[in-house]
C-alpha cells in the first residue's frame, strides 16, 4: 500500500485545558472520500481546524503527515499552498474585497509556490466562470464583496466553487452541507463530485447522511468525545441515520 | 514594546521610501522670525506692495496668537525661531524658464519620486508643478493648459503674471487671522500653486502638485489657491514626501479653493510626508489649513485624501457651503502607525437653502499611534433643506493604538437632515485566519482586508492615484499587523 494522502496519528489537541482531541488515527489515502460523523461538541471541527492551523488550538501530541511531510510544522498559509484546503463552516465576510480578487490572489499564490506562472486576467476569468456556471452562480457574484450579505446558501456555494478554481489535493469540508436546500445541496454535491480524482481526497465533515446520498464515501468514521469510536464503509452512515449515536457511544462509555 | 500578537509587531517595522536627501547646494536664510524675515522672502519673490503689507499684517496677527492645543495631539513644543522660513536650490533665482533650465539632480529627485518631469514620460493628462522646499521648479504641460485658458503655475510666477488675480481672491476663504498656522502661512508662504479655470472651461487634464521637502532645519509654508469661475470644472492632485531625518520639520499649508456658479472642483490629496521612525522620532508635523467655498449656485467641492505620513496631523479640510443648492464632500483615509498621532476630519457649513454634504472618514490605527477624527457639521437658520449624512469607520491593529470620533453638531435651521454613523472595528482573527487559509501572506491579508475597509473612499481618487493610494497603505501598514 502507498503512503497515505493524510495521515494522523494519535493526535491530541487542547483549547484552554479542555481536551478536545483525545488521540485522533486517521488515514485517508488518495482517490478517496472519507466522511467524519459525529455528534454536537465531538471534535469535528477542532479536527477541521487544526489540520487548517488556526489559532487558539495547542497540539499536546501526535503527527499529521501531509503528502509524506509534517502538516503541523507548516503556517497556515503554507498549508494551503501544500493543496490543503478548508470548507468553512461560517465562511466569514470580508466587506470591499471583491471575490474575484480574493480568488485570483488565492491561485496565484499557490502557482507562485509550485513555481508557475501567475494567471493571467482573462485566464483566470475564463477558469472561474466555467466553475461558477458548474456551481450555478451568478456572474455579478464576481464584483461583490467576499461572503458580503450572502445568504447561508450562497457562502456555502461560494466554498465550493474557490475549492474547485485552487483544485487542492485535500479538501476538509466542515458541515458544507448544513443551511442548504435540496436543490443547493444537489448543485454543492455536484461541485464536490467533480473534485474527485485519483491524486486527490476529501474528508466530508456532516451531520446527516443527505450529503453521502449524492457524494458516496470510501470511508465513515464516528467521532465522539474527541476520539474516533467506530469505522466502516457507507454501510455505516445509513445505519447512524437509523440509529443515531447513542449505540455507539453507550458502547465506548 | 509589544503587541499581544507577535507577528504585530513584525509588521510594525515599516520602510519609509522616499526618505532620500537631495545633495544640492541651496540658498537657505539663517533660522529665526521676524518682520526683516517676512520682507527678506518678499523681496527674494520681488513682491508687490500690497503682498508684503499682507504677509506683515499676517504676522503682526500671529504674534497676538496662541498656538492651539485642543486637538488630540502630543509633542513637544515648536521652537519657531529655530526654523528656517526660506530654502531654495541655488542657480534658481527667477524660477527655471523651461525644463532644460531645471537642475538634473532635481529632475533626477523627481523621478526617484515616480514623478518624472519630462512631459514625455508622463501619464498624459496629468500637469504637474513641483515645489521643491520653498520654490517651483518645474511645472509641466503650461502650453497646452494656457491654449484651454487655464492657468496652472507657480504662485510667486501668479504673482508676476496675474497680480489682479491674486490681490482680487488671495485669503477670501481662509483670512490670515483665522488661525494661528494660517497667520503663519500667511506671513512667510513661499510658493504653491496657483490655479484659475475660466468661465465654462472643463480643465482638459489633472492638474497635479508634488511637494517635497529637502533641506534641513526648514518648514515648508505653501500656499495653493484654485480659483473655478462660473460653470467650470478641475481635478487637481496634491502629492507630498520627505527625507528622513532625526528632528521635526513644520509644514504648515494653506488652500484656499473658490467655486462660483456651477463650478466644480475635486482636490485630492495623498500624504506621504516622513512619519518618523519605528520609536517616534523625527518626522514632519503636519499643521494645515485647507478650506472651499461654494460661493456659487450649485458649486461643489470634493475633498478626498489620503493621510499615510507625518508625525502629526493637524488638517480639517472643508467646505462653506454658501450658495444654493451646493454640494460638499469629504472622503478620508488616515493611516497611523508606529508613534504617529493624527488629528484631522472636516467642517462642512451650511449657509445657502438645500446644500448637501457628506463625510466619509476611514481611520485606521496600528502599533502606538493615535487616530481622532474631529468633524464639525453647522446648519445655518438660513439652510433650509440641508442634509448631511457622516460615516466614520475606524480599524485598529493590535491592542495599543487608539481611535476617537469627536463630532460636533449645530442645527440650527429645523427643516435640516443631519445624520452620522459611526464604527469601531479590529480585523478580526476570523478574516484573516479565512485569507491564510486560501493561501495569502499575512501582509496580503492584512492589505486586502483594509483595502476592503477603505474601498469607499479610494474609488473617488483619480484612477493614477488610487492605484499609488493602495501601493502606500501597503508600505505604511508593513509589518504593521500580525
Amino acid at each position: 500500500m502507498t503512503t497515505p494522502l493524510l495521515s494522523i496519528r494519535d493526535l491530541r489537541v487542547r483549547i484552554g485545558d479542555r481536551e478536545v482531541l483525545q488521540g485522533i488515527n486517521l488515514d485517508v489515502p488518495a482517490g478517496q472520500v472519507h466522511a467524519i460523523m459525529g455528534p454536537n461538541g465531538s471534535g469535528k471541527s477542532s479536527l477541521s481546524h487544526v489540520l487548517a492551523g488556526k489559532p487558539g488550538y495547542t497540539v499536546t501530541g501526535g503527527t499529521v503527515l501531509f503528502k509524506g511531510q509534517d502538516l503541523l510544522a507548516l503556517p497556515a498559509e503554507e498549508r494551503a499552498r501544500e493543496g490543503m484546503f478548508l470548507g468553512f463552516q461560517y465562511p466569514v465576510e470580508i466587506p470591499g474585497v471583491n471575490n474575484a480578487y480574493l480568488l485570483r490572489a488565492a491561485l496565484n499564490a499557490a502557482r507562485r509556490h509550485r513555481s508557475e506562472p501567475e494567471v493571467d486576467a482573462f485566464d483566470f476569468l475564463a477558469l472561474v466562470k466555467s466553475r461558477m456556471q458548474l456551481m450555478r452562480m451568478d456572474e455579478a457574484f464576481l464584483s461583490r464583496g467576499v461572503n458580503e450579505g450572502f445568504s447561508g446558501g450562497e457562502k456555502k456555494r461560494n466554498e465550493i466553487l474557490q475549492m474547485l478554481v485552487l483544485e487542492p489535493s485535500l479538501a476538509v469540508l466542515d458541515e458544507t452541507d448544513s443551511g442548504l436546500d435540496i436543490d443547493a445541496l444537489k448543485v454543492v454535491a455536484a461541485g464536490i463530485q467533480t473534485l474527485r480524482a485519483p491524486d486527490r481526497a476529501i474528508v466530508l465533515v456532516t451531520h446527516y447522511q443527505r450529503l453521502l446520498d449524492h457524494v458516496a464515501p470510501d470511508q465513515v468514521h464516528v467521532l465522539a468525545r474527541g476520539r474516533i469510536i467506530k469505522s466502516g464503509g457507507p454501510e455505516l452512515a445509513l445505519e447512524l441515520e437509523r440509529r443515531g449515536y447513542d449505540w455507539l457511544l453507550d458502547d465506548a462509555a | 514594546m509589544s503587541t499581544q500578537d507577535p507577528s504585530l509587531d513584525a509588521l510594525l517595522a515599516r520602510g519609509y521610501q522616499h526618505g532620500f536627501v537631495t545633495d544640492i547646494e541651496s540658498d537657505t536664510v539663517a533660522p529665526g522670525l521676524d518682520r526683516d524675515t517676512v520682507r527678506f522672502i518678499s523681496a527674494k519673490k520681488g513682491e508687490p506692495q500690497f503682498l508684503l503689507d499682507w504677509r506683515l499684517q499676517a504676522l503682526d496677527r500671529w504674534y497676538e496668537m496662541k498656538e492651539p492645543h485642543w486637538a488630540k495631539l502630543q509633542y513637544k513644543p515648536i521652537d519657531y525661531q529655530d526654523i528656517s522660513y526660506y530654502s531654495a536650490p541655488k542657480a534658481n533665482t527667477d524660477g527655471p524658464k523651461s525644463l532644460a533650465d531645471v537642475d538634473p539632480k532635481l529632475l533626477a529627485t523627481y523621478e526617484k519620486l515616480g514623478v518624472p518631469l519630462h512631459e514625455r514620460a508622463r501619464l498624459a493628462g496629468v500637469a504637474v508643478d513641483a515645489v521643491f522646499d520653498s520654490v517651483s521648479v518645474a511645472t509641466t504641460f503650461k502650453d497646452r493648459l494656457s491654449a484651454a485658458g487655464v492657468i496652472f503655475c507657480p504662485f510667486s510666477e501668479a504673482v508676476h503674471n496675474h497680480p489682479e488675480l491674486i490681490e482680487r481672491w488671495l485669503g477670501t476663504v481662509v483670512p490670515y487671522g483665522d488661525n494661528y498656522y494660517a497667520a503663519l502661512n500667511s506671513a512667510v508662504f513661499t510658493d504653491g500653486s496657483f490655479v484659475y479655470i475660466p468661465k465654462g472651461v472643463r480643465c482638459p487634464m489633472e492638474l497635479s502638485t508634488y511637494f517635497r521637502i529637502n533641506a534641513a532645519k526648514t518648514g515648508q509654508f505653501e500656499r495653493t489657491l484654485i480659483v473655478a469661475d462660473e460653470g467650470s470644472h478641475v481635478s487637481y492632485l496634491e502629492g507630498c514626501t520627505a527625507p528622513m531625518r532625526d528632528e521635526n520639520q513644520l509644514h504648515a499649508a494653506v488652500v484656499e479653493l473658490l467655486a462660483l456658479d456651477d463650478a466644480q472642483i475635486k482636490y485630492s490629496t495623498v500624504q506621504n510626508w516622513y512619519p518618523g521612525d519605528e520609536n517616534g522620532v523625527g518626522g514632519i508635523y503636519n499643521f494645515v489649513t485647507k478650506r472651499g467655498e461654494c460661493r456659487g449656485r450649485n458649486s461643489r467641492i470634493s475633498w478626498t485624501q489620503v493621510e499615510t505620513g507625518s508625525a502629526i496631523t493637524w488638517k480639517y479640510p472643508s467646505c462653506v457651503l454658501r450658495g444654493e443648492n451646493s454640494v460638499g464632500e469629504f472622503y478620508s483615509v488616515a493611516v497611523t502607525a508606529n508613534y504617529q498621532q493624527a488629528d484631522t476630519g472636516t467642517k462642512m457649513i451650511h449657509i445657502g437653502a438645500n446644500t448637501r454634504s457628506t463625510i466619509v472618514s476611514k481611520g485606521i490605527s496600528a502599533g502606538h499611534a493615535q487616530n481622532t477624527y474631529r468633524g464639525q457639521v453647522s446648519v445655518m437658520p438660513g439652510a433650509h433643506g440641508a442634509r448631511n449624512f457622516t460615516q466614520c469607520d475606524s480599524l485598529l491593529l493590535g491592542g495599543q493604538c487608539g481611535a476617537h470620533t469627536v463630532p460636533y453638531i449645530e442645527v440650527k435651521n429645523p427643516q435640516a437632515t443631519v445624520e452620522h454613523e459611526a464604527s469601531t472595528s479590529r480585523i478580526s482573527e476570523e478574516q484573516l485566519f479565512y485569507c491564510l487559509q486560501r493561501g495569502l501572506s499575512q501582509e496580503d491579508a492584512i492589505n486586502l482586508i483594509v483595502g476592503g475597509f477603505c474601498k469607499t473612499v479610494f474609488r473617488e481618487l483619480p484612477m493614477e492615484f488610487a492605484v499609488e493610494a493602495q501601493n502606500l497603505l501597503a508600505v505604511s501598514l508593513e509589518g504593521a499587523v500580525g
